[in-house]
């Protein structure tokens, strides 16, 4: 799946969460409870702030902001 | 003769802002203060209130332009007065949605200009230059560079640390003697007694001097997008006839770090706490009207708040009808932020025997009988 | 506001979720399920859905994945809010019965060092491995309490990490004596669970006592003082029934969790709860509350079930009494270790403050995004603060617009 990460293009495995889809592509969002509970991985999606990245399924196409300050 | 402890020269009921501005000044004056409260330092109306500081143009002009000396001279003393108040000087925009609102900001700025407060009148180019985030098709706004904003539970804090004051954790039953009972049987003992306890004053006093006005509000995430006043609508002021009703008005103000806090409404008779969801509901929706980027702003938290305000809207400062030794100063619905200063100088001046700054007479509570 | 409607709408789509919907379908109910994964499984228990199971497609059924449960009207509608399309319009959902499947998430108690980048809760790893997460060849240590332990220890195992250690912080002697209570379908599995892990090194009365690295985790100190090199570690003590939706609804809590009775009705008459949302028990008592649930609102019942639960229950009992955190865990937080992690809020700033109310109101402590989801527990255990009451709408952040009343037709 090719998803526009910071701006970046990326290659990433079908399947996954965007959470992991960040990971793979060495931009990894502030992950921590793994399920939604946290709040912590709040990341931009598709021009849509604060969606939790562990919780949404990365979808071929996907543009990701992912903030350098925690939130 | 029952147990007396003997606590402090003025015994005070109530540590919301009011409670903390009253013990400051007391404190101030010399005289040692003790502050009971059932609950946490500023938790009541103190905690949902939005914070703003502004000069009213009505009958509480002088009480709020004085207040808002009282303010600046406390954050004079200390640096890090700002910082922990959470002080910012944003202003106010009172927003005109058409020529009709145009005219009362221009009355508005007319009876600024008589006495002394900077206020100037926007254009709509303007206006639009100033905050982009608003709607286009604005008419205009005034525009009140000296108003501010700040975080009331943490001043309260403060001013009770200046104070030197622990507060008791305690409920107030009544009067008695030369103090109070508590609820759990404690005795205090003191010179004299300030009632500040929000709606609670309602207690030791005749019916309906104290009525509940609900209201709710709402914030953001820290998010980009920002606004760089506080954002009153002018229309509000057509609403005065929906005094006994339920309403809305539009009032956003910009938080430190990004959050935005939105108001306001307004329920007359409603002391619950439940959110009432249409009302919300119409509360965002008259603030996504003027501010539309809100409509996708992450919304973090709702809550509710109950404005002790008296029956003829304004506050009461002054000694208590009847009970000897116990003064007043409560009611102040929706300006008690602002006013807590000038509140407590006024009510230290009033029960020290001492000749206030201001005309008292408005605020007298037998005014009510 | 035209409600979508059904006989009983089911929240929640983990173990009680999905035995309960199963048995409501039987009986031709028409319901509507609701949970916030995009698949049905929960997040704890995370097992691929039985073939048989399968039920997405039912035509008395409203399946609706990937969506919030954000505010209620009265005990009978709720709003959803759809976190895969955020876009789209908040929906409204209305049933005479509500049963509330809400599970579980981890507890978390704080370490210095917890908050590095790499550190995760055990579920969570699990969690996250499951969705994708790129784990092969990383170092990996699963710490902290409990079951979940090694579930989790599994999962990151088969999916090619580099299992260093698995610590539980409980003694060998408790957990000689859980195990060898173990209910008869369980031994077996536990020892096939011990045969996959073989490789890694499990050791009992150890646990974390702090994370180490500059910007992102590098290693773990364990309480003998060894350090074990790391890029991943997953820790968590056990889990916490949610209870968020009940509170919202005005749903009585006892002990933490949603009070119900015998019937798995909660305080409110026509509202039930089952799983772990009742009371930490694993599985097993889930898929049994579920299905006991759905017999109940259909006015039956089932005497081997009920059998079944009290033995459920039996060994929720001693999943508690064999994992509860030991006092010094209680102690590894330091002045300087973030409490409220949305906020930053260290130890050393709540412990000037006298209870929870005040800590929010001076500290930001429990008003960020998490809405004290994370450190209000934290704040019981560490500073023995009564648990906080005052759930609000919205039960997570959500865009503004979900709130706003919807548009007069044109």
């Amino acid at each position: 799946m090719k998803m526009l990460i910071n701006g970046q293009p990326c290659q990433v495995p079908e399947g996954c969460s965007v959470a992991a889809a960040l990971a793979h592509a060495g931009q990894p969002s502030a992950t921590f409870c793994g399920m939604g509970q946290c709040q912590q991985c709040q990341v931009t999606i598709d021009g849509v702030n604060h969606r939790l990245a562990c919780m949404t399924p990365a979808v071929d196409g996907m543009v990701i902001e992912v903030a350098h300050e925690p939130c | 003769m029952g147990h007396c402890l003997r606590t402090a020269d003025v015994l005070i009921v109530g540590a919301g802002i009011i409670g903390a501005a009253c013990a400051r000044e007391f404190a101030r004056q010399g005289l040692s203060v003790a502050v009971i409260d059932p609950g946490p330092i500023g938790a009541g109306a103190s905690a949902a209130a939005m914070g703003h500081l502004l000069v009213v143009d009505d009958a509480e002009f002088a009480l709020s332009q004085r207040s808002l000396q009282l303010w600046q001279q406390w954050l004079d003393e200390n640096p890090a007065h700002a910082a922990l108040a959470e002080h910012q000087r944003c202003g106010t925009l009172w927003i005109a949605s058409d020529d009709e609102e145009l005219a009362l900001a221009r009355q508005k700025r007319e009876f600024y200009a008589a006495r002394g407060v900077a206020a100037e009148l926007i254009d709509a180019a303007e206006l639009a230059r100033l905050e982009p985030l608003l709607r286009p098709g604005l008419a205009g706004a005034l525009r009140v560079a000296g108003d501010a904003r700040v975080y009331p539970p943490k001043v309260a804090a403060r001013w009770l640390k200046e104070a030197k004051v622990e507060v008791m954790r305690g409920e107030v039953l009544a009067p008695e003697g030369q103090g109070l009972r508590l609820a759990d049987g404690r005795r205090l003992w003191g010179a004299l007694t300030v009632l500040c306890a929000g709606l609670a004053s309602q207690r030791w006093l005749p019916p309906g001097w104290l009525l509940p006005k609900k209201g709710q509000l709402a914030i953001t995430q820290r998010q980009p997008l920002t606004v760089n006043h506080q954002l009153v609508e002018l229309g509000y002021l057509k609403k005065a006839h929906l005094a006994e009703k339920d309403s809305v008005s539009f009032n956003v103000q910009p938080r430190p770090g990004g959050q935005l806090l939105i108001g306001s409404s307004r329920q007359p008779g409603r002391a619950d706490s439940a959110l009432d969801q249409a009302l919300l509901g119409q509360m965002l929706e008259s603030a996504c009207a003027y501010l539309p980027a809100l409509a996708h702003m992450s919304l973090l938290r709702c809550w509710t708040g109950i404005r002790p305000a008296s029956r003829d809207g304004l506050p009461l400062i002054g000694a208590h009808p009847s009970l000897p030794r116990v003064w007043l100063a409560s009611g102040h619905e929706g300006l008690g932020i602002t006013t807590s200063l000038a509140t407590a100088e006024l009510l230290a001046d009033l029960s020290l025997g001492r000749t206030p700054l201001l005309d008292a007479a408005p605020f007298t509570p037998s005014r009510l009988k | 506001m035209n409600p979508v409607e059904a006989d009983v709408i089911v929240v929640g789509a983990g173990p009680a979720g999905l035995a309960a919907v199963r048995r409501l379908l039987q009986a031709n109910q028409r319901v509507i399920w609701v949970d916030q994964g995009a698949r049905p499984g929960g997040q704890i228990w995370r097992s691929a859905v039985p073939q048989q199971w399968e039920i997405a497609t039912h035509p008395h059924l409203l399946w609706l994945p990937g969506h919030a449960v954000i505010a209620a009207e009265g005990q009978q509608r709720l709003l959803l809010h759809s976190l895969i399309n955020p876009s789209q319009a908040s929906l409204w959902i209305s049933a005479p019965r509500l049963l509330l499947a809400l599970g579980a998430r981890e507890r978390f108690l704080p370490f210095p060092g917890w908050t590095l980048p790499g550190v995760h809760g055990a579920g969570g790893l699990q969690a996250l491995v499951k969705n994708g997460w790129p784990i092969r060849s990383q170092r990996t240590v699963l710490a902290g309490s409990g079951p979940l332990l090694l579930a989790a220890a599994d999962t990151v195992r088969a999916a090619g990490a580099d299992l260093r250690l698995i610590a539980e912080q409980a003694s060998a002697t408790t957990l000689t004596r859980f195990a060898a209570r173990l209910p008869q379908g369980k031994i077996a599995q536990a020892a096939a669970l011990r045969w996959r892990l073989r490789g890694a090194p499990y050791r009992a009365a150890t646990w974390v006592v702090r994370a180490l690295g500059e910007y992102k985790l590098e290693a773990v100190e364990l309480n003998d003082g060894s350090h074990v090199s790391c890029e991943a570690l997953g820790i968590g003590f056990g889990l916490l029934p949610n209870t968020a939706l009940a509170e919202l609804l005005g749903c009585r809590i006892s002990a933490g969790a949603i009070a119900v009775d015998g019937a798995l009705q909660t305080s409110l008459k026509d509202v039930y709860a089952a799983g772990e949302c009742t009371g930490i028990g694993g599985v097993d008592k889930a898929l049994i509350e579920g299905e006991l649930a759905a017999l109940q609102m259909l006015g039956q019942d089932d005497a081997r079930l009920r059998r079944a639960h009290v033995r459920a229950q039996a060994f929720a009992g001693r999943l508690a009494a064999s994992f509860a955190p030991r006092p010094a865990l209680l102690q590894l937080a330091d002045a300087k270790t973030t409490i409220c992690r949305c906020e930053n809020v260290t130890l050393a700033e709540l412990k000037t403050q006298a209870d929870w109310r005040s800590a929010k109101l001076q500290t930001r402590c429990g008003m960020g995004a998490c809405q004290g989801r994370i450190c209000g527990p934290i704040t019981q255990e560490l500073l023995g603060w009564p648990a906080q009451q005052g759930v609000r709408e919205p039960l997570q952040p959500v865009p503004l617009g979900c709130f706003l009343p919807p548009r007069e037709p044109a």
